[in-house]
């Protein structure tokens, strides 16, 4: 499903100016990050795509449903979104509720909701803690619950705040494949990351922010390798672009491989 | 500064210890990361250096643990505040909920403890700056993103002037240019303010670069223990459930691929990985 954002301008009830602006089309199936420093815009952007937050001025499609025509529950069964922090997302008492809400909510039977919440909390390893309180897992596994949630609503778009943001390698390696697994089935999928390399791995495209505005917008190999814009908008390149920046080889390299590939020419 | 010998903890109500067995010296001044899969027992380690175990938590602990001289077991946690900071993971359980401005945050701590006016002030706006919140003094602590509000936790312990800072975690909400601040503050408290600092993160690009030592935990243990570019270049280090840096792991692709030669430490920094490649890319 695709995402339309035309000429986004955003003010918060304090006064603040979030977005000045922003244009961006997302097609159907599309694995794009949003990168940028605290402050950017990111979460606000990402905000208007399930209707969370409506527009000052301009528009958001999404599937060409109009986020101001459309309430936030409508919003909710195209475009999921993951929160940042989870304890701003989670309120059911066991796990398996909380995860079974969503699917509930968009009217789902509950034989139905039962099998996609299990499906999801497999997904994200937590199957053996259906029974448990939401406030008794760790943080990291809090984060994994909300991403269950929304995966067990089966929407064509998944929006994932900060999504690596405290584990451990597991479950970052755990995310990844969930992110390959959603891309896999031709759902857009879109992450908000300060976490470089990840999003080198796993998104295609990448969307710089910088004051509310965007800076650059690209294949992530073409963004990364464009050092100013990076630096203009704080956000350092990936690993492996700067290595392959350092020894003077020529592309910007996202994954281990690529780089050993690109070693392997220059040596030729 | 620090020294553990024999640590085994466990909580109330579980039956596993979390720490088991723990031996650590860490000397004055020393930047030590502690790294380990989420439920290796990092935050437990932090809470019995500075006393929430077992004074807060209660639970069984066995051995001993000894911090400025003083065994933390024995001594009230009141009196191991003024010589031990920690910095929790969550800044919503680190703000006090008490004062209404980021300023009198971080004063808390100075007034209970009935340090000057004058010298108060100078001592909570230095440690606003160092954690890059100088201009926020006055705003209220609930009005701050995470990654602000967790620097605001970090002033509030760091202006008490800890001969032992114990962190869980503090970069883990902010972007890349607070991430680099925090470390770089740390290492700067450690090196010229003999701070001796004991801090769990998941960053290993970062450790690598400004940890002196790191130690690996799992299961309640210590597994690895030696400088970053020994540690986080270990083959064993994905077994824990941990990832070495991307150029630890290019180089031992390179080697598997015959790119580069197999006799070398393998780099865990872009500084060493830089001199490891280019031997071989222009020869």
């Amino acid at each position: 499903m695709n995402i339309i954002v035309s000429a986004l301008s955003f003010t918060y009830p304090s006064g603040v100016e979030a977005l000045h602006g922003v244009n961006l089309a997302i097609a159907a199936g599309e694995a794009v990050a949003i990168l940028g420093e605290n402050g950017a815009g990111k979460t606000t952007l990402v905000k208007h795509f399930n209707g969370l937050l409506r527009p000052t001025r301009g528009t958001v499609a999404v599937g060409g449903w109009d986020t101001r025509e459309h309430s936030v529950a409508q919003m909710a069964a195209r475009a999921g979104y993951v929160f940042q922090n989870p304890d701003d997302q989670l309120f059911e008492r066991t796990v398996q509720a909380e995860v079974m809400f969503g699917p509930h909510n968009l009217g789902r039977t509950a034989a139905e909701a039962g099998a996609a919440a299990a499906d999801a909390l497999a997904q994200v390893g937590l199957a053996a803690q259906s029974g448990a309180n939401p406030y008794d897992l760790h943080l990291s596994e809090r984060k994994l619950l909300a991403l269950a949630a929304v995966l067990a609503m089966h929407t064509p778009v998944v929006v994932l705040d900060e999504p690596t943001t405290g584990q451990d390698a597991r479950g970052v390696a755990r995310i990844s494949g969930i992110v390959e697994a959603l891309k896999a089935e031709g759902r857009t999928v879109i992450a908000i990351s300060h976490d470089v390399d990840f999003c080198a791995e796993h998104f295609d495209r990448v969307v710089l922010m910088a004051g509310g505005l965007i800076l650059a917008d690209g294949p992530a190999a073409d963004v990364f390798a464009r050092a100013d814009d990076l630096r203009r908008a704080d956000v350092e390149p990936p690993q492996l672009v700067r290595l392959a920046s350092a020894l003077g080889l020529l592309g910007a390299p996202l994954r281990t491989e690529q780089f050993v590939d690109l070693l392997a020419q220059a040596r030729l | 500064m620090i020294d553990i010998q024999g640590l085994t903890y466990t909580y109330p109500a579980s039956e596993t210890p979390a720490l088991n067995g723990i031996d650590l010296t860490v000397p004055e001044g020393q930047l030590c990361a502690v790294i380990g899969a989420n439920g290796a027992g990092k935050s437990t380690l932090c809470y019995a250096i500075a006393g929430f175990v077992p004074h807060f938590y209660n639970g069984t602990l066995t051995g001993r643990v000894t911090v400025a001289g003083r065994d933390v077991v024995a001594t009230p946690l009141a009196e191991l505040a003024g010589e031990i900071g920690l910095v929790f993971a969550n800044p919503f359980n680190q703000i006090t909920g008490a004062r209404f401005t980021v300023r009198e945050e971080v004063a808390f701590g100075l007034e209970n403890l009935g340090v000057p006016r004058d010298d108060m002030l100078a001592r909570v706006d230095a440690a606003l700056a160092l954690v890059g919140l100088a201009g926020l003094g006055d705003r209220s602590p609930y009005a701050l993103s995470g990654g602000q509000q967790q620097r605001v936790a970090l002033a509030s312990v760091i202006v008490m002037r800890p001969r032992v800072l114990v962190l869980d975690e503090p970069t883990s909400q902010l972007d890349p240019v607070g991430t680099r601040e925090v470390f770089e503050t740390l290492a700067g408290l450690a090196q010229a303010g003999g701070t001796t600092v004991v801090l769990v993160e998941h960053k290993p690009e970062w450790i690598a670069v400004h940890a002196d030592r790191v130690v690996v935990l799992s299961a309640g243990r210590v597994v690895l223990d030696g400088p970053p570019a020994e540690v986080l270049a270990a083959p064993e280090l994905s077994g824990y459930g941990l990832a070495p840096t991307r150029y630890t792991q290019a180089a031992r692709l390179a080697v598997g691929r015959g790119l580069a030669p197999g006799d070398r430490p393998l780099p865990v920094t872009l500084e060493q990985a830089a001199p490891f490649f280019t031997d071989r890319v222009s020869p």
